[in-house]
């Protein structure tokens, strides 16, 4: 599965009916926020259950976000053991050369300006689905669960 | 995508398949420019700058580069390792393209931070649309930091 980490929920739609719309559906969860993001991979708070927080294959993560900044749920995500493995697509409207600079130092696998072109976001979301789950190989996950 | 003058570095010592990659993204007309090397320790000659390749417009830096792991010289894994922990190199999107889907392989490579690990595909037609997705995504979508280059 996939999580998606956007507070735009315009955007948020559009990702996830250009999935739906592509044969290979994945299941997506959405949060909007990098708090419960991390609270999600985390597992703590309402994700303390690790049936209601099933680790994602990938990760889109947008960069300006409330509670929590997309660059710092990165870092996070990169500097924990069972997390690190995940790869993490920077999804964002920013092309600030200091955040595709940042993204990149805190081992972002890749970096994606949404387009605003309605039909070339829906192409992307195609592409992108394609390569990460279709082509790329995750690392297996050691996890230490409970169960 | 179009307009760029994109180029990239394969590293790939299977003659065979190097030349499945170049065909490919010349017939897709992704890559503007494939330099291609075969072994690990020309590979970083070309990254670093040295030997026959210390003059910057004989190296000009890759916007990806495809690294297999099995090299001659210098093994896959020590050129990533290199490659990630260079200043001027690291941001450069490395994808390992390679016929290993063993587990400590794959590992260690993200824990080497590969941006993104494939295993080449046995049938000809596969690899040839690996290439296109390949190509298509890194090029085309994927954005690069821009890097301050100094030449003199």
């Amino acid at each position: 599965m996939i999580l998606l980490i956007e507070d735009n929920e315009d955007h948020a739609e559009i990702v996830m009916r250009s999935f739906k719309a592509h044969q290979t559906a994945p299941p997506i969860h959405h949060v909007t926020d990098g708090e419960t993001a991390l609270d999600y991979l985390l597992r703590r708070g309402n994700y303390s259950d690790p049936d209601r927080s099933p680790r994602p294959s990938l990760i889109l993560l947008d960069l300006r976000l409330p509670k929590v900044d997309g660059l710092e749920v990165l870092k996070e995500i990169k500097q924990t053991n069972e997390l690190r493995g995940i790869p993490v697509v920077i999804l964002t409207s920013s092309q600030a050369g200091n955040d595709v600079k940042m993204a990149c130092d805190y081992h972002a696998n890749s970096y994606v300006v949404k387009p605003l072109e309605f039909d070339k976001f829906t192409d992307l979301i195609r592409d992108l689905g394609s390569y990460w789950l279709g082509w790329n190989v995750n690392p297996s996950v050691q996890e230490t669960s409970s169960s | 995508m179009k307009g760029k003058a994109l180029t990239l570095l394969l590293v790939e010592d299977n003659e065979d398949h190097a030349e499945i990659v170049r065909r490919s993204f010349r017939s897709h007309q992704v890559a503007n420019t494939v330099h291609f090397v075969t072994d690990g320790e020309i590979a970083l000659d070309y990254l670093l700058r040295r030997a026959e390749y210390s003059d910057p417009k004989k190296s000009p830096r890759p916007d990806v580069i495809l690294l297999d792991l099995r090299l001659p010289k210098v093994d896959g894994l020590d050129v990533l390792k290199e490659i990630k922990q260079n200043e001027e190199l690291h941001r450069i999107p490395v994808v390992i393209l390679t016929s290993s889907d063993e587990e400590h392989d794959v590992a260690t490579a993200y824990d080497f931070h590969a941006n993104s690990y494939v295993v080449k595909p046995l049938d000809f037609k596969k690899f040839t649309d690996l290439m296109r997705d390949l190509g298509f995504y890194w090029l085309g979508w994927n954005t690069k930091p821009f890097v301050q280059e100094t030449i003199d």
